[in-house]
């Protein structure tokens, strides 16, 4: 019997694991970074210069000697640190702004909502480029900028979960009971809304990645001896048609990171929503 | 730039006079309440774009650095007083309040100002140079995206589940998930290193003012074949996505099954009753795209090396130009709520439920 449960869970849920999959592969090539990489990702080696990937140098070296593969697997550490903090700053406001919105409602929901519907109009990249850019371009403010950036959808999907969950008797027996507001917020309403926030917190994970790629892309994202998976692929685009392995394996790693982190909400989504499709 | 202005001027005060001529009684129903709507949408519009403004400018003006600085502390020949003559010529040594409000009038009358960089040309008149080939790229990529994922989304409704569909999912999701400069790079490598089929980037080649009009022409139509490739790829699989949702919304509804009861084709129920229905939150979802259409034209245009308004924003960004940076931002503000207008009331017209108001509660928003 569980055996066929177990086996009608995988034939349902096929791409949620295999999303978990991608997704723990790179959470562990990123905490196990300094174990895993045979080479210090910032020393520089002139024998080893542009080498193809071969034994010694799984993924080739890139122009100055450096080891692509230990170069990799720290850019893996950047691109989930800018995933998860970025996502708990937009989490954060989003929550907080959806659940102020939808339980006061009035003054405070329209406010809010329709300054949601700015940030929603907003060309959001040509902010982020412009802020980091004047801001010296460090990691943390990379994380800091993408989070201020990314909440809307957040606040508009917990405020409407919010508005209806508000009506409904358990809340009223709560409020009956004498409990505070903020202790219904937290305590009544936010975990019932938490399953939609999760899923949209997932597929998160993966537009930071994509966003701080680009911007690591365009020179303005983490730092020249420091490597990200964006930062590795402008110096593909110096060597194009020289060195394919430095194009190729960054961009993969990025899909494959992102793919993860889309497959793994969707399935959450699947999952978790009685309502989906 | 100034064509849109009178556009959506002209569109307020005709909804205002059609909103207040109309008899009072007559204000509750009909024509008058798509009028309301569309009055109180371009208000918001209105606020929208302050609300845009407000927030670049102040933003743009308190983080830290300032336009002077390049010109002034990496020069060795410069002393603060140079730094602070150089502030008060620009107007920066003033309250930032003061400086938006100055900005704002100015804005009004059309004049963004001058770039701060040293050709200190009129900031509209570099935009409007940059403007057109971003333009021209979107709307070439808007064009193949939809010739593309309508079938492939009614293909993939009409079968759920089945091969079509699956193997369009799996190219839904690797087009999420794909970033658009390593596709650019990939494309780039094959076709023009390796086959020497397509020009690596720029415009026009360096011998394109001695060809034949049909020659010009050709040459930028090779230059632009991978942008345009990949923008399209870009937003291919989230607009399939959406029209195979679309589709599969309507499918459910009962005209599609009467439809099929009185035994119309298969093709005519699919074609004609399911997609014409289908199309219409389409409509919606283009006005949302643009911004995302701007901001990827930032990286496409630095790729490939193309003279569009990303690269001009890029430098603007770099130089700490802030009326030029302002400027491009407003273009996108006014880009994108144009968009959304437009949309909105275009779903107006195609939907006779809204026109006549009878489901004035369904926000399309």
């Amino acid at each position: 019997m569980s055996v066929r449960k177990l086996r009608y869970f995988l034939e349902t849920h096929g791409l949620l694991i295999f999303g978990l999959l991608l997704v723990s592969c790179m959470a562990l090539a990123a905490v196990c970074a300094p174990w895993l990489a045979g080479y210090d990702p910032l020393r520089i080696d002139p024998d080893a210069i542009l080498l193809p990937p071969c034994l010694a140098h799984p993924l080739g070296t890139d122009a100055l000697g450096r080891d692509v593969f230990s170069r990799m697997l720290y850019g893996a550490r950047v691109s989930l640190q800018v995933g998860l903090v970025s996502v708990g700053i937009s989490i954060s406001i989003g929550t907080g702004v959806g659940l102020t919105a939808g339980w006061f409602r009035g003054l405070a929901d329209e406010c809010l909502m329709r300054f949601v519907d700015i940030m929603l109009c907003f060309p959001t990249f040509f902010l982020i480029l412009a802020v980091i850019a004047f801001l010296e371009p460090s990691l943390l403010n990379i994380m800091i900028v993408i989070g201020l950036t990314s909440w809307m959808g957040t606040a508009r999907l917990v405020r409407a979960e919010t508005l209806s969950l508000r009506e409904r008797e358990f809340i009223l027996a709560a409020r009956l009971s004498g409990a505070k507001t903020a202790r219904i917020l937290l305590r009544h309403i936010l975990p019932n809304a938490a399953a939609p926030v999760l899923v949209s917190a997932t597929l998160g994970v993966g537009g930071a990645i994509l966003t701080e790629s680009g911007l690591s892309f365009l020179g303005i994202g983490v730092q020249y001896p420091n490597p990200s998976w964006g930062n590795i692929l402008i110096e593909g685009k110096e060597t194009l048609g020289v060195a394919w392995w430095l194009s190729l394996f960054p961009g993969l790693a990025i899909l494959c990171a992102v793919l993860g982190y889309n497959l793994l909400g969707d399935g959450l989504r699947d999952l978790l929503d009685r309502r989906s499709r | 730039m100034s064509f849109w202005f009178y556009l959506l001027s002209a569109l307020v005060s005709v909804c205002a006079a059609l909103y207040f001529l109309a008899p009072a009684g007559r204000r509750t129903g009909g024509g008058a309440l798509f009028a309301g709507r569309v009055l109180r949408k371009c208000l918001w519009v209105f606020a929208v774009f302050i609300g845009i403004t407000l927030v670049g400018f102040f933003v743009i003006h308190l983080a830290p650095g300032s336009p002077t600085d390049l010109q002034t502390t990496m020069n060795p020949l410069a002393d603060i007083g140079a730094q602070q003559r150089l502030a008060a010529f620009y107007g920066l040594d003033r309250p930032l309040h003061e400086q938006y409000a100055l900005w704002l009038k100015r804005l009004l009358q059309l004049d963004f100002g001058n770039s701060m960089s040293s050709d200190s040309r009129p900031v509209m008149e570099k935009i409007a140079e940059r403007l057109p080939l971003t333009l021209w790229i979107n709307v070439i990529t808007l064009f193949f995206t939809l010739v593309l994922s309508i079938p492939i989304g009614v293909y993939a409704a009409k079968r759920r589940g089945g091969l079509f569909d699956k193997a369009t999912t799996l190219f839904v999701f690797l087009g999420f998930a794909m970033p658009g400069f390593w596709l650019s790079l990939l494309l780039m490598v094959k076709f023009s290193i390796e086959l020497q089929w397509l020009p690596l980037s720029g415009l026009v080649s360096v011998d394109h003012a001695g060809l034949s009009a049909p020659g010009k022409a050709l040459d930028i139509a090779k230059h632009l074949a991978l942008p345009v490739f990949v923008s399209t790829f870009g937003s291919l699989a989230g607009m399939s996505r959406f029209m195979r949702a679309s589709m599969l919304d309507v499918l459910r509804s009962d005209f599609i099954l009467t439809a099929r009861a009185k035994g119309l084709p298969e093709r005519l129920v699919l074609f004609r009753h399911a997609l014409a229905n289908a199309l219409l939150p389409l409509i919606t979802i283009l006005g949302l795209s643009v911004p995302g259409l701007i901001g990827g034209s930032v990286i496409l245009e630095y790729i490939f090396s193309l003279p569009g308004m990303g690269q001009l924003f890029y430098s603007a960004v770099m130089a700490r130009d802030y009326p030029l940076i302002m400027g491009n931002l407003v273009l996108g503000a006014v880009l994108t709520l144009a968009g959304n207008l437009l949309a909105d009331v275009a779903y107006g017209l195609a939907d006779p439920r809204i026109r006549s108001g009878f489901a004035a509660n369904t926000n399309s928003r």
